[in-house]
C-alpha cells in the first residue's frame, strides 16, 4: 500500500508541476498587455508602470513564475488586481455556488435523461421512443443563452413565477435560493440530459437483448423487475461513468449559463478575469482546479487499489 | 395582568418592526458590469463611480447643466494669478466611522490621491504642488501652473474623500471596505453579485435622503437586466439598450430618462503613431481623412448603430456643450466631393484596416462606416478583436483606423487635452503639432470661459482639419425604472445621484 501510494505521489509532483507551468506559460500568450487593460481608460503611464512592477511584468518569464509558483506552494494565490481582493478568498467564495448548481443540473439531468433512455428503450419505435428522441435531439441542438433568456421572459417577466437572475444563499433563504437555481439548472441539466438519454437508451437496447434478461424473462419474472432490477442496474454503468465526465465539465463550463443568469460562480469569475487580463485570477483558479482534479483522481485511484485485490499483488 | 402587559407590549413591538419593515426602502439597482476596487483613487471604470456617487461624497459636484456646484466644500476662490484654490471645507460632516471631515483631512486625501503607489488621480491632479491647511476648515491647493480643470476634476474621483484613519489602517485594502462621507455607507460586497450600502444616519445632508439602502446587482447582458426590472427584482437599470425602448414605452409601469453623454464615439486614426501611418494613405494624406468623413452620414450612423438614441457630433464634446466650437459644425455627406478629393490625392481606392473591439455598438459602428465609406471608393476591411487585445494594438499603433468609445469628463479639457497634446497617453493617433499643443495649454491654463471657448474654436478649426480622430455622435444615457421611483434626476456624466430619490 505504502509502495503504491509513493509511487502515485512520486507521479502527482511532477504532474503538477507541469500543469503550473502550463497554465503560467499559456496565460502569457493572451494577446494584450495586463498593465495596459488593468490601468483603466485614463492608461496613466506612471499607473502602468506601478501595475507592471507589482505584477513582476518586467521582469523574465522564469523569474515571474518563481515569483508565483512560489506564492502557491506557500498557499498564497495571489491577489486580484482589478478588486484588490485575496484569489483563494475569490474561488471560496464561488466554488459553493457552482458546486450547488452543477449538482442541481446533475439530478435534473439524471432523472430527465435515464428516465427518457428507458422508456424509449423498452419502447423501442413506439410513439414514445420517437418523442423522446425528438425531445433529446432538441435538448442537445438548444443553446443555452437562447433557452435561458427564453426561460426568463417566460417564467420571470410573464408569469412572474421566478426571479429573473442573480442568487441567494440557501443558508440565508432556501426557497429563494431553490427559486434562483432552478432555472439555470434546467438549462444546464437539459443539455446533458439529451446527451445521458441516449446512451441509456443504446445501453438499455444492449442489456435487454442479452441472454441474463431473456432468462429472468423466461422464469416469468415481472417486466417491472425486469427492467429496472436486472437490465438497468447493468445498465447504469456507462451512464454513471458519462455522468461522472459531464459533471466535470458542469464545474468550468457553466459559463454561459451563470453569464445569463448572473450566477457568482466559478466560471463567471474566471471569464471576467480573462477579459480583464486579471492574471493572478486566472492562474490561481485554473491551478486550484486542476489540482483538485488530480487529488480526485488520486482519491479514486486508491479507492481502486483498495477495492480491487489483484491490484495489491 | 401582567402576562397581558408582555403581551401588548410584544404585540406592539411586533407592529414597530413590521411598520419599519414595510417602510423600509431598498433601491435595487441593475449594474451593466461588476465596478473595480471601490477606491476612489485606485478605482479606474467608469462603473465603479455609479456606485461611488451613493457612497463617496465630493468636494464638488456638477449639475445637469455641467455647472460645477459645492459638495462638500462651501465655496472656492482662485488666487489673482490662477495658482493657487482655497477652498471653504463644509463644517459638520463626518466619515461613516465618526471621523470629522476637516482641512487636514482634505489635505491628507488629496496628497493620498497624489502619492499613493497605483494612483490614478495622480495625473488629474498634476498640477497640484502642495496643499496648505490654512485654518481648520480651509485648505490652499497651490499649482505649479494655472490649471483650470481643476474643478471639475475635484467633482470627480481626484475630489472624494475618505476617511485618513481609515484608509491609513487599511492601506491598498481600503478598497476592500470603503469609508466615506457619502449619503450610505459601505455593507458588503460579493464580486460579481452584489454590492450593499446603507443609509449613514448622520449624513451632512440627511433630508435629501429617503432610501435606507441601496443593492447595486451587476448584469452584463442588457436583455437579462431588462426582464430583471420587468419582473420587479430590481427598480432601477443603467444603459438599457436603444433597442428596448421602443418596447418598454408602451409599458405604463416603467419610465425612461436619458440624457447625452459627455463623452463620444469615434474613429481614431493613426496620424503619427507608428510607421503604418505612413503605409496606408488614410493616416498620409489629410485630404483622403477629410474624403473619409465626408462619406459618412452621421444621422444614418446614428438611426442604425443606436436606434436614433444618441446625438450626432463631430467634436470631442456634444453640440449643446457650453464649449461646442459653432465655427465648425457637422458636416454634410458629401460623396461627390469625396471621390473628388479621392481623386486630388491620387487615391480613388484607398484601403485600410479598421480595427474593433468585440463590443456590438463598435462592430455596428465599424459595419455601416465601411458600407458607407465603399459609395466614395473606400475599401475598408474589418478587424474584430477582443477589447484588451485591440487596447494594446492602439497603444502600441499597430492600427490604421480604431473605433474607441470615451466616456467623457466633465470638463472639455478632459475629453481632449491627453488625445490631441503630443505624447500624451491617450493620443494613440500619434498626432503632434506644436500649435496645437500651445492651444491645448491655453485652454487648461485661462480661467475666464471666454478666453477658453476662443482657444477650442481655435483647436477646432485645426484638429479637425487634420482628423486624428473622426467623432461620430455621443451616445444618450438611458435609464429605465419602476414608476414607484421618483425624483430621478439626468446628469450627462451617467452617474445617477442618490439624493431626492424615493421609493413610493
Amino acid at each position: 500500500m505504502f509502495h503504491y501510494l509513493a509511487q502515485r505521489l512520486a507521479t502527482i509532483l511532477p504532474t503538477l508541476f507541469f500543469v503550473s507551468v502550463l497554465i503560467f506559460g499559456l496565460q502569457q500568450l493572451l494577446p494584450g498587455d495586463p498593465a495596459l487593460i488593468l490601468a483603466g481608460e485614463d492608461n496613466d503611464p506612471t499607473v502602468i508602470a506601478h501595475l507592471r512592477s507589482t505584477m513582476h511584468l518586467d521582469e523574465p518569464f522564469p523569474v515571474r513564475y518563481a515569483y508565483w509558483a512560489g506564492g502557491v506552494l506557500k498557499g498564497d494565490l495571489g491577489e486580484s488586481q482589478r478588486i484588490k481582493k485575496p484569489v483563494l478568498d475569490l474561488i471560496l467564495e464561488k466554488l459553493p455556488v457552482t458546486l450547488e448548481l452543477a449538482c442541481i443540473a446533475m439530478v435534473i439531468a439524471l432523472v430527465i435523461g435515464v428516465t427518457a433512455g428507458v422508456i424509449s428503450a423498452i419502447a423501442k419505435d413506439s410513439v414514445w421512443d420517437y418523442a423522446a428522441n425528438i425531445v433529446a435531439l432538441w435538448g442537445l441542438s438548444t443553446p443555452n443563452f437562447w433557452l435561458g433568456i427564453m426561460m426568463i421572459l417566460l417564467f420571470s417577466v410573464t408569469l412572474g413565477w421566478l426571479p429573473a437572475s442573480g442568487y441567494v444563499s440557501p443558508f440565508e433563504d432556501l426557497r429563494g435560493n431553490l427559486a434562483a437555481m432552478i432555472m439555470p439548472a434546467f438549462v444546464l441539466g437539459n443539455a446533458i440530459a439529451a446527451v445521458l438519454m441516449r446512451h441509456t437508451r443504446s445501453a438499455m437496447l444492449q442489456v435487454l437483448s442479452s441472454d441474463y434478461v431473456r432468462t429472468a424473462r423466461a422464469k416469468g419474472l415481472d417486466e417491472r423487475v425486469v427492467v429496472i432490477k436486472h437490465a438497468l442496474r447493468n445498465a447504469l454503468i456507462p451512464i454513471i461513468t458519462l455522468g461522472a465526465l459531464e459533471f466535470g465539465t458542469l464545474l468550468s463550463g457553466a459559463v454561459l449559463t451563470e453569464q445569463v443568469f448572473s450566477i457568482p460562480g466559478f466560471g463567471k469569475l474566471i471569464v471576467d478575469a480573462v477579459f480583464n487580463r486579471d492574471y493572478a485570477v486566472v492562474q490561481g483558479v485554473v491551478m486550484f482546479t486542476a489540482t483538485a482534479y488530480i487529488a480526485l483522481n488520486l482519491c479514486a485511484d486508491v479507492g481502486y487499489f483498495l477495492a480491487n485485490p489483484r491490484l495489491r499483488g | 395582568m401582567r402576562a397581558c402587559s408582555w403581551m401588548s407590549r410584544l404585540a406592539l413591538l411586533l407592529l414597530a418592526t413590521f411598520a419599519a419593515a414595510s417602510g423600509a426602502q431598498t433601491l435595487r439597482f441593475g449594474l451593466a458590469e461588476d465596478p473595480d476596487v471601490l477606491d476612489p483613487t485606485l478605482a479606474r471604470t467608469f462603473v465603479g463611480r455609479v456606485v461611488f456617487a451613493a457612497l463617496c461624497d465630493k468636494l464638488f459636484d456638477i449639475d445637469e447643466k455641467l455647472n460645477i456646484v459645492p459638495q462638500l466644500a462651501t465655496g472656492y476662490e482662485w488666487s489673482a494669478d490662477s495658482k493657487a484654490l482655497t477652498i471653504k471645507v463644509r463644517p459638520g460632516v463626518t466619515f461613516h466611522d465618526g471621523e470629522k471631515l476637516d482641512a487636514a483631512a482634505v489635505k491628507y486625501n488629496i496628497e493620498r490621491h497624489k502619492t499613493m503607489a497605483g494612483s490614478n488621480r495622480r495625473g488629474e491632479l498634476a498640477p497640484v504642488a502642495s496643499v496648505d491647511v490654512v485654518d481648520p476648515m480651509t485648505v490652499r491647493l497651490n499649482l505649479s501652473a494655472p490649471f483650470a480643470p481643476l474643478l471639475a476634476q475635484l467633482a470627480d474621483r481626484a475630489g472624494m474623500m475618505v476617511s485618513p484613519k481609515a484608509a491609513q489602517e487599511a492601506g491598498d485594502k481600503f478598497g476592500v471596505k470603503p469609508v466615506c462621507s457619502g449619503p450610505f455607507r459601505f455593507v458588503e460586497r460579493v464580486a460579481q453579485d452584489r454590492i450593499v450600502l446603507e443609509r449613514y444616519p448622520n449624513y451632512w445632508d440627511k433630508g435629501s435622503i429617503f432610501l435606507d439602502k441601496v443593492v447595486y446587482t451587476p448584469i452584463v447582458d442588457a436583455t437579462v437586466r431588462l426582464a430583471n426590472l420587468k419582473s420587479g427584482q430590481l427598480d432601477l437599470i443603467e444603459r438599457m439598450a436603444p433597442s428596448d425602448v421602443a418596447g418598454l414605452k408602451s409599458d405604463s409601469r416603467f419610465k425612461i430618462a436619458k440624457i447625452t453623454e459627455i463623452g463620444y464615439q469615434g474613429i481614431t486614426i493613426n496620424v503619427g503613431k507608428s510607421d503604418l501611418a505612413q503605409k496606408n494613405p488614410l493616416g498620409k494624406d489629410a485630404r483622403v481623412r477629410e474624403a473619409f468623413e465626408l462619406a459618412l452620414d452621421r444621422e444614418g450612423i446614428v438611426q442604425v448603430v443606436m436606434e436614433g438614441e444618441a446625438t450626432v457630433g463631430n467634436q470631442w464634446v456634444a453640440p449643446d456643450n457650453a464649449y461646442y466650437a459653432k465655427n465648425m459644425p457637422v458636416p454634410k455627406r458629401d460623396v461627390a466631393r469625396a471621390k473628388a478629393l479621392l481623386t486630388e490625392a491620387g487615391v480613388s481606392n484607398p484601403s485600410f484596416t479598421l480595427v474593433t473591439p468585440t463590443t456590438s455598438d463598435a462592430q455596428k459602428i465599424a459595419q455601416v462606416v465601411q458600407a458607407m465609406v465603399k459609395e466614395a471608393g473606400f475599401d475598408v476591411k474589418i478587424q474584430s478583436t477582443e477589447f484588451a487585445t485591440s487596447l494594446d494594438m492602439a497603444d502600441k499603433g499597430q492600427f490604421e483606423a480604431y473605433v474607441l468609445a470615451w466616456s467623457g469628463r466633465a470638463d472639455p479639457d478632459g475629453n481632449i487635452y491627453s488625445f490631441d497634446a503630443c505624447k500624451q497617453p491617450l493620443n494613440y493617433a500619434g498626432y503632434c503639432k506644436t500649435d496645437v499643443d500651445e492651444i491645448l495649454t491655453r485652454s487648461r491654463t485661462a480661467r475666464e470661459k471666454a478666453e477658453r471657448q476662443k482657444a477650442y474654436d481655435q483647436l477646432a478649426a485645426i484638429a479637425l482639419k487634420d482628423r486624428p480622430i473622426v467623432y461620430l455622435f455621443h451616445r444618450h444615457w438611458l435609464w429605465a425604472f419602476t414608476t414607484k421611483l421618483s425624483g430621478f434626476r439626468t446628469i450627462p456624466d451617467g452617474l445617477v445621484r442618490v439624493q431626492g430619490l424615493k421609493l413610493n
